[in-house]
Formats: structure tokens, sequence, C-alpha cells
């Protein structure tokens, strides 16, 4: 099983992302994380899909997707380079005291911004890869985390490259 | 100014529609009150998915893309079994359906189904339309993406208010079909195909394996052009069958399940297989670790989907199928492929000794009725099954000589298909002979029909092989449930009695010396005829290759005579 990031460009219109899922779902594999939202051009979404899959499973959801009218263009950006990130709004205990200083000293070392700061919590913000993000998490889980949303993987390509561009 | 529904009708007839299967109601009533004086011709069919099956069966006869329209929400949902097996079998169709007002959508309204949530996983591709301003463009996109690539179905839900909303043409008319993300790849790629035309010639034992694509895209003079210029031996599907001459001396007749042995051993022992517009169906490939296992393997689609999906394939070449086979033989022309001659000797054996047979005695058997038709009718009109055995005989029996001659639901299987697919059939070629091959119980999922048949003066010749079992079902319980026939016996019906009642003329044989002259007299009534024969009961399809076994792993492939088999 290997994880792959499936960047898609996507008419931007009504019923796209039910076509897109579905597609997922009657095969029974499972989607990572999706995110969709606007892009360069106002008609245009882009989707950056995780999916976990072996090579034929997501070979056959590639080509599937392709097949979907309203799907403009699908490339695997796994294997090319590219940059990705991810961000986390992280709701976390910080009674004041010794605990909200040793978690600002955390929030410091991973560059994470605080964007609300309660009587007993603080939230913090933090964009970097999933690796990152789950290293923070990690460290903050013992001071206690009320909640936490993640937004999933965006990805792009370096240099030059494309979507549309890309073979 | 015009309406929605005007704008609809002119649509239609912009895209060549000349006939109309559909059911009125409510939310379509706009439509209906149009299509009144429109000059489309609207056939009123007595279900709904008989209005989706006929445009399926017209569409296949014909080539031409087939039109159904039903009201919302039960209307609508009625049109489901027939959208998916359009969809499985890749058939041009547009389904219109009516919808609740934009206003009213996601309330629950009267009548109101997500019609287009519903079926995107069986169309080709569907649209809600918001706009009456809309229609001309989405009739447009929805009849090119039906009709090009891989065929399929397109469904067009219309609110009711965007069927009475205005909307003032005056701009132009011509609108550019522009769909970025759809693309059709017609040509295939030349390095793929003289790579393909390379292991033909290096191979020792070839064979073509032809499916439903063959037909959908007319290629069928082409695989026998490049069949016969490079002696290659030709097995087809049974959504093939019609695309190579039952009797032409390179075919084998049909693989798979119920395939001739000489099909399915010489898949099993060919070291090329050139798949043609073909998907390696699990009812054709048996085991598929199995299926032509030492072969190298060619294979030609319109959809990319398809190739590699369930074998892995050395050459694949995506593209229309008379395109790339055109390329093909003009890339042949300049070679000379040497004739494989023990191959083709061991191929004329299998052909003279292992075709389809069975137990040719006294008793009425439903092969031979099939064989008195294909000869009656000399291998010609156009034959419609049901789903089942009498499916099977149909397509193991009748001497089709060409293509879109044979119309039967394939993928899924619909049982009560046949009958209203074979009113489309009609209505497409009116001059030819259109038979329908039912089973008992397939007939009585769409007998209503006969109320069709009979308001248009149909001129379908109806045959029943009566066995009163579901018959395919009793096969398999027979010999893989140890004869528990679980609800599958049905009792005896007057077939004639009923179709005497709608008007239309039959008559009920039970002798295998009066099936030659029942027959005749059926092709000689202008108008419907219904025969109901009643066959032997417990009659089975023959070869036979069990669920999951290897094809070459045939039973039923010597037939014994009464009294062994009685032993
Ligand atoms: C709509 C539908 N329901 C159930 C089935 C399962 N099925 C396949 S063949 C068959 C029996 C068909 O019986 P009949 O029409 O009498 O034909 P026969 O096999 O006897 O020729 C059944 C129930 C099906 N294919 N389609």
């Amino acid at each position: 099983m290997k994880k792959q990031i499936l960047s898609v460009l996507v008419e931007n219109q009504s019923g796209v992302l039910a076509r897109v899922s579905g597609l997922f779902s009657r095969r029974g594999y499972n989607i990572e994380s999706l995110v969709v939202g606007r892009c360069e051009s106002p008609d245009i979404s882009r989707m950056t899909i995780v999916a976990c899959g072996d090579e034929a499973q997501i070979e056959q959801v590639k080509k599937q997707l392709n097949k979907l009218i309203e799907v403009i263009k699908v490339t695997d950006i796994t294997e090319r380079k590219h940059v990705e990130r991810e961000l986390a709004l992280i709701k976390v205990n910080a009674e004041p005291g010794d605990m909200r200083s040793e978690v600002m000293q955390i929030a410091g070392i991973f560059r994470a911004k605080v964007i609300d700061v309660g009587s007993k919590t603080i939230v913090l913000e933090i964009t970097g890869d999933s690796g990152k993000i789950d290293a923070i998490e990690e460290l903050l889980k013992p001071y206690g985390i009320y909640e936490m949303v993640r937004t999933g993987k965006v990805a792009l390509q370096r240099g030059s490259a494309t979507v549309l561009n890309s073979k | 100014m015009k309406t929605g529904a005007q704008i609809l009708i002119e649509s239609l007839k912009d895209e060549g529609t000349d006939i109309i299967f559909g059911y009125p109601g409510g939310s379509v009533l706009p439509i209906y009150d149009v299509l009144y004086d429109s000059g489309i011709k609207h056939i009123l069919v007595r279900h709904e998915q008989a209005a989706v099956h006929a445009a399926d069966g017209y569409a296949r006869a014909s080539g031409k893309t087939g039109v159904c329209l039903a009201t919302s929400g039960p209307g609508a949902c009625n049109l489901i079994s027939g959208i998916a097996t359009a969809n499985m079998d890749s058939v041009p169709v547009i389904a219109l359906t009516g919808q609740v007002p934009t206003g009213m959508l996601g309330n629950d309204a009267f009548q109101e189904s997500d019609i287009t949530g519903i079926t995107m996983p069986v169309t080709k591709h569907n649209y809600l339309v918001n706009d009456a301003g809309n229609i001309r463009r989405i009739v447009r996109e929805a009849f090119f993406i039906a009709g090009t690539g891989r065929k399929g179905p397109v469904l067009i839900d219309l609110p009711k208010d965007v069927q009475t909303g205005q909307v003032d043409e005056s701009e132009n008319l011509k609108t550019e079909i522009n769909l970025r993300g759809y693309k059709p790849t017609f040509r295939g790629h030349p390095k793929q195909i003289k790579s393909a035309i390379k292991l033909i010639a290096e191979a020792k034992r070839p064979i073509v394996y032809a499916g439903g694509g063959v037909i959908a895209s007319d290629s069928s003079a082409e695989l026998i052009q490049l069949a016969e210029m490079l002696d290659l031996p030709v097995t087809t599907t049974m959504m093939g069958l019609g695309a190579i001459p039952a009797h032409h001396p390179l075919n084998l007749g049909m693989l798979g399940m119920h395939g001739t042995e000489a099909a399915n051993y010489a898949v099993t022992e060919c070291d090329l297989l050139i798949a043609v517009g073909a998907r390696f169906d699990d009812r054709v490939t048996g085991k598929i670790e199995l299926f032509a296992p030492n072969a190298k393997v060619i294979h030609i689609d319109v959809d990319p989907a398809e190739i590699g999906k369930n074998k892995a394939v050395d050459v694949p070449i995506v593209g229309d199928a008379g395109e790339v086979l055109r390329e093909m033989i003009n890339l042949s022309e300049t070679l000379d492929i040497k004739k494989k001659d023990p191959w083709l000797v061991k191929i004329e054996n299998w052909r003279e000794n292992h075709m389809m047979k069975y137990r040719d005695d006294k008793e009425l058997h439903p092969q031979y009725i099939i064989e008195q038709l294909s000869g009656i009718l000399e291998g010609e009109g156009i034959i419609v099954s049901e789903v089942g055995q009498n499916q099977m005989w149909a397509a193991q029996y009748y001497g089709f000589k060409s293509p879109r001659q044979w119309i039967s639901s394939g993928g899924l299987g619909t049982m009560g298909y046949g009958f209203p697919a074979a009113i489309g059939a009609q209505f497409a070629k009116p001059d030819e002979t259109v038979v329908l091959i039912a089973g008992d119980g397939s007939f009585q999922m769409n007998i209503q029909e006969l109320g069709t048949v009979s308001q248009y003066n149909v001129p379908v010749k109806i045959l029943i092989l009566n066995n009163m079992y579901l018959g395919m079902v009793r096969q398999w319980q027979e010999l893989f449930y140890e004869r528990r026939y679980s609800y599958t016996e049905l009792p005896q019906v007057d077939f004639v009695g009923i179709a005497a009642a709608y008007g239309i003329p039959g008559l009920k044989v039970e002798d295998k010396d009066d099936v030659e002259a029942a027959l005749k007299k059926a092709m000689e009534t202008d108008g419907p005829f219904l025969i109901d024969f009643r066959i032997e009961r417990e009659e089975n399809v023959f070869p036979m290759v069990p669920a999951g076994a290897a094809i070459s792993d045939m039973i039923g492939c010597h037939i014994p005579d009464k009294e062994e088999a009685k032993r």
C-alpha cells in the first residue's frame, strides 16, 4: 500500500465533489484527505487528494477520474518534485503558569502561531508537512488537546511544472 | 421569447431525434405540451423501464442515440435499471426527466427524487439544468458525450420552472461544444500499432477476441478484413456476435462461460491474444489467471480505463476500434506475414468437432427452435433476447450474419430488457423482421408492453421458450445446489390467451413437428405474433464453465442421449 498525492483540476461546479468521492467509495478505497478550493482561474477548482492503495488500484482511480467529464486533468505528483503543506489549528490545555510557558515554548520551536488565548486554553496555528504536524500533536498531547482540525495536504510541483503542462 | 420546453424539443430535433419513448406526469407537462404537435413521434409505453429499454434497443439497432422521457420521482426512478443496463453495455441513450421546480429542490416536494444523485454511478454523465438558457448547450453536450468515445447514457433532469422559463434567444444559437475535460482518443498511437503488428508477425498461435466495441464502432468490416489478410482466427464475446458472420471459416464462435469448446480451447492455447473492444469480463475469462495463460496480449479499446484493468497487457492501444484496425490493415499490406498453418489446421479441427451440439431427439428442444428460426430467416433479421437460458441458446444457435442483428443485455443481464428493446429496435428498423426470444420468467417482467405493441401495431415476433422455470437459476441449482429448486418454479400461464386479450394473435406449440409451421405463420403474419413454445423443462445450457473455473474446464461437452442421461 502506497500513499499517493493526486493533483486534480476540475470544473468549478456543483456535484463534482460527489462524483469524485463516489469513484473512491464504490471501489472501497479510502481517501486519506481531500482538499478542494479555487485556484488560479475562477472557473477551475484544484483538488489535492491523498489516497492509499496498491499501484494497480491507484492507476485505475486515476483513469476513472480522467473519465469524469468535469475532471480537466489528473496528475500524480507523488514521485515528482513537489512542495506540500498542511495547516492545523490546535486548541490545547494551557493553564497560566508553567504549563502555559511550556506550551508556548513548544509552539516557538515549531514556529506555530498563537491565534487565540483563553483563560485555560490557547489555540495554535501550525503549517508544515504532515510529519511536522504529527510531531507537535504528539508533544502537545500530554497537556490535553481539546480540539484539533487539520486541513489535509495541499501540494504543488516545484519549478515551472504545472498540472496542465505535466504529462 | 421561447420556453425551456420549446428549446428542448428544438434542440432534440437539431440532434436528429425523431422518436421519443416516454410516459407523462405532472412535472413534464410543459414538455408534453410542446411534443404534442412537434413532429417528433412519441411512443407511449406502459412502464418507464420499458421507455429506457426501448430507447436502448433503438440505439443498438440503429447506431443512433435513443431518447426516453419520464416524469419526476417515481417516473425517473423507474428508469434506473434501464440506464444501468445501457451504461454497462455502452449504449448511447439520453434520459430526460422532469423535476420539481428549482425553488423546491431538496424539500421533499411531491414526487421529488434526487435523480442526478441516484444515477451518478450508472450514467456516463448527468445534468441538473438550473436555467432554461442552458438547455440548448446541455442537449448538445449530452448527445456529444453519449455518442462519442465509449458511448453511454446521459441523463438531463429538467425542473418544471426551467421548462416554462422564458428565454430570449436572439443572440447566436450555435454554441460550440467546449468540454475541456472530455477529449476521447480516436486514433491509436502509431508506435503501439507498429508493435502490435510486430507481435502478430511473430506469433505462431494468434487469436482475435472481439467484443461489443467492434459493433459499437461499426468496424466489423475492418475486423474481417484484417483477420482474412493475416489468417487470424476470431472469437467473439456475446456482445460481439455478428461482428464476423457465424459461418465464416475463421470464426470460432462465442467464448466464455457458455462459449464453444473450440473458442475456449483456442484462447487457452494461443500465444497472442488480440482483444478488440472487449473488456475481459469475468463471464468471458473465467479464472483470469488461466485465461490465455501463455499469451502476449494486445488490447485495443477506446476507454483507457479498460486497458490493464483485469489483465496485464503487452501492447495497449487506446483508440476507436475502426481507426486502429484500419491502421493495422495499412501496415500489414506491406508485410508478408506467413500463414500460421499448424495453428489453422488445429482451429479447423476444433471448428469441425467442437462447435455447439445438443440432444436432437423427439422432444421439443429450445436449441432446435433457434436453429429452425435461423434457417427460416436465413440468418437475417434482428434477434433480441431476454436474460437466462433463452439468451444463451439464442446466442449459441442463431447464425448471425452481420453486426447490430443481436440485441441483448450483456453487462447487467437485465431480465425484462428484451421485450421493450425489441419494440425500440422495430421502430429503428421498421422493414426488418424483429424477433424476441424470451423466457417465461423474463417475459413477465415487462409483459405489460403487449399494450404498446398492440396500440402501435409493432410487428415484433415474440417467441417464448417456456420451461415454467427461472431456467438459468434452476440450472445452477441443479448443478451446484443438489437440485434443490428453491423458488424457481413458475406456474403455467396462458400466454396466447394474454396476447389475445391485447388483440395479438398467437400459437401454442408443444411438438417439435409443429415448430417450422408455427414460425412461418408468425413471419407471414402482418403485425405482432406470439408463440408459446412449451419446451423440455429441464434442458440445460451447455457447454458451461462453472463460476471461477478456467474456461478450458467446461462441463456438458458430451451430450448424453436420453437413456444415458437417466442412468
Ligand atoms: C431483473 C433480474 N432479476 C433477476 C435476475 C437473475 N436471473 C438470471 S437468469 C434468471 C432466470 C430467467 O428465467 P426465464 O426468463 O424464464 O428464462 P430461462 O432461463 O428459463 O430461459 C434469473 C432470475 C436477473 N438477471 N435480472
